[in-house]
């Protein structure tokens, strides 16, 4: 019993920080119909650029947190305006393969400021471990589950209430349209790979403070898939609920049947729900079929 | 000047080059190609050797991609499949090399055909995330079912050898190799000349019409992935006798990467843009390391960073060649043929 609840602990808080990085992933597929595959990479800058500001810059974190979010935003914009929207109305296959090239520069611009061994983060939240239920937890890893729905409420609104969020929807919808009401489409995928990076940071801040700086969070970038699709391609709640569910599995794999089964059950199951219900749980039913 | 091709015989109309400009050329490929070896170092010789490997998978991935339009992140698995079932049968039970290439091949066709079945339910996206998924499965599968793929540890592979000649050497392995790749490119252009090639390209280009025209999306789309995974099987199968060591690390989810990079940078759906991609991507790292040992003395920093700067030019390459040439060096390549077929009024 123990180990359960230890293991549903772990599962949520790494499940939230799955979470945070899909949260980037689904905004900009919801706005702009692409597959980001360098959101692990937007992860990976986001944790240096926090490493940077307050490890080597000794800023106070709250400050070095909110110029990564501003350098991260920064960083959306180039991306979308020099990457990406030569990319409008090109075929899929070169849309997917202008992100991949995207990861591909990032991650090798990152190694070669910070260098390829990882770092040490300096803590910002506190790690001192928690008692609940008898399981003990890392109090940052608890952060991850407030940081994720207070994510998760911020975008709700956003979306609901916001003229840019409204925007941002009427475009997910329909380009044209939004276009004919007076919408600037460009601006919109700027606002969304903007506020993917930004999510992306804080997600990367997070899980460095977790586990260390170092290339290998870009591994998020492929973690996401099972994820998002789980969740549903296009959903914010979904990819919320996906990345606790893919967390949960992963540390109960992990946990009672070992092998390494947690690395490859959350892809066994991407299969299984591409196949049975390629829309995932709260998905939008607008797959074309064949 | 030429205005146009005319087919006056039916066998102008068969035949694979019609121009005398297309033969000479041809012709002097093929004279180089021969007359390679005997010119070039070892170096060279491994590197072509590599290319030629490269060629035989880009081709393979460029009929599923380029023709029939499914895109596949698995192509690094599948190759793994091929690798391990050609290395595990040639050195555990002592199968001959050709046996088990053949073998592998097989394999790769089958299970590349079994991943191939959610692209009857999934487009585009989708199906490449799907595959992405595969290629994750395969090489865990790989990494994990130690008694028969070792795990992570590293499987020797014998030498192969053919007619008594025994295939340890660059220059030997450089005449399968190529012997290979012709009868590859002579497959597969072939292939696109038959209502299987024909059928495969109505796919890509609108599905649904396609099947109003009769052609069974089911079988066919299989047909794709099951052809496709067998040419990335025998590339997969010659790296294992090439390199006579498999490791899982050469086929990971960024070997995938590099051979979409290759048919995209190349060109999709062109066997000459098979070739112009493996050469350029297999090129490009070693361009890059050469220029970096050659500014040693200018810039010291230059060559710490290499490995960095040959990450950042593959993710800047495949970048800068969708958004200004997304047509790929085939393009280019056709470019400057029109441009000294019109020569000097080239406008």
């Amino acid at each position: 019993m123990d180990l359960f609840i230890q293991l549903t602990l772990t599962g949520l808080t790494s499940g939230a920080i799955l979470a945070l990085a899909a949260l980037g992933f689904v905004l900009i597929y919801k706005s702009s119909d692409v597959i980001n595959f360098a959101q692990g990479e937007f992860l990976l800058i986001g944790a240096y650029v926090t490493y940077a500001m307050v490890g080597q810059l000794g800023l106070h974190w709250t400050i070095g947190m909110a110029l990564t979010v501003a350098v991260s935003v920064g960083l959306g914009v180039l991306v979308e305006r020099l990457v990406l929207r030569p990319m409008i109305g090109e075929p899929i296959i070169s849309v997917i393969m202008v992100t991949i090239g995207l990861s591909s520069l990032l991650k090798a611009i990152a190694s070669m400021i910070w260098g390829n061994t990882p770092q040490a983060f300096p803590p910002f939240i506190p790690s001192t471990p928690v008692k609940i239920l008898g399981a003990t937890i890392g109090q940052d890893r608890l952060w991850a589950i407030v940081v994720a729905f207070v994510l998760l409420g911020a975008f709700t609104f956003f979306f609901r209430r916001s003229r840019e969020g409204i925007a941002m929807r009427a475009v997910a919808d329909d380009q044209q349209a939004s276009l004919s009401m007076g919408i600037s489409v460009k601006k919109i995928f700027a606002w969304a790979w903007s506020i993917a990076a930004a999510t992306a940071a804080i997600g990367g801040a997070l899980v460095a403070n977790i586990v260390g700086v170092g290339p290998e969070l870009s591994h998020f970038g492929l973690r996401v898939f099972p994820v998002v699709i789980l969740g549903g391609l296009d959903s914010i709640p979904g990819a919320i609920i996906g990345g606790l569910i893919i967390g949960l599995l992963e540390q109960y794999t992990g946990g009672y049947l070992g092998n390494g089964l947690n690395q490859v059950l959350p892809f066994v199951a991407l299969i299984v729900i591409l196949m049975i219900r390629p829309t995932g749980l709260f998905g939008q039913e607008r797959i074309e079929r064949v | 000047m030429i205005s146009g091709i005319f087919h006056t015989t039916y066998e102008q109309d068969m035949a694979l080059r019609t121009s005398h400009a297309q033969k000479i050329r041809l012709a002097i490929l093929i004279l180089l190609l021969l007359a390679f070896p005997f010119f070039a170092n070892r170096y060279a010789l491994t590197l072509a050797n590599q290319i030629g490997i490269a060629v035989i998978g880009a081709i393979g991935l460029n009929i599923l991609v380029g023709y029939t339009g499914q895109i596949s992140l698995g192509q690094g698995g599948f190759m793994a499949i091929g690798a391990y079932t050609a290395g595990i049968l040639s050195a555990r039970m002592g199968i001959p090399w050709w046996a088990s290439t053949l073998i592998a091949c097989f394999a790769t066709a089958g299970i590349g055909a079994l991943f191939g079945i959610p692209s009857l339910r999934l487009k585009g996206l989708y199906l490449a995330i799907a595959t992405l998924a595969a290629q994750e499965i395969i090489l865990w599968v790989v990494t994990h079912w130690k008694v028969v793929t070792g795990g992570v540890d590293a499987l020797v592979v014998p030498n192969p050898e053919l007619f008594g000649l025994r295939m340890n050497n660059d220059f030997n392995f450089y005449w399968l190799v190529w012997a290979l790749v012709i009868i590859v490119t002579l497959a597969t252009v072939n292939l696109f000349r038959s209502h299987y090639g024909r059928a495969f390209t109505a796919i890509r280009d609108q599905d649904i019409a396609a099947s109003v025209m009769g052609v069974d999306l089911f079988k066919y789309k299989l047909l794709a992935f099951a052809i496709s995974s067998f040419l990335v099987g025998l590339a997969g199968a010659l790296t294992a006798h090439y390199r006579s060591i498999v490791t899982w690390e050469r086929f990971t989810i960024d070997v995938s990467v590099l051979y979409l990079a290759m048919i995209i940078i190349g060109g999709l759906g062109r066997v000459t843009g098979s070739y112009l991609g493996a050469i350029f991507m297999t090129l490009l790292p070693v361009v890059l390391s050469n220029l970096g040992r050659a500014l040693k003395g200018v810039f010291p920093v230059f060559e710490a960073l290499v490995p960095f700067i040959q990450q950042a030019a593959f993710g800047l390459v495949i970048i800068l060649f969708l958004v200004f040439e997304p047509e790929g060096l085939n393009k280019i390549w056709k470019n400057i043929k029109d441009y000294f077929r019109l020569w000097p009024f080239s406008y």
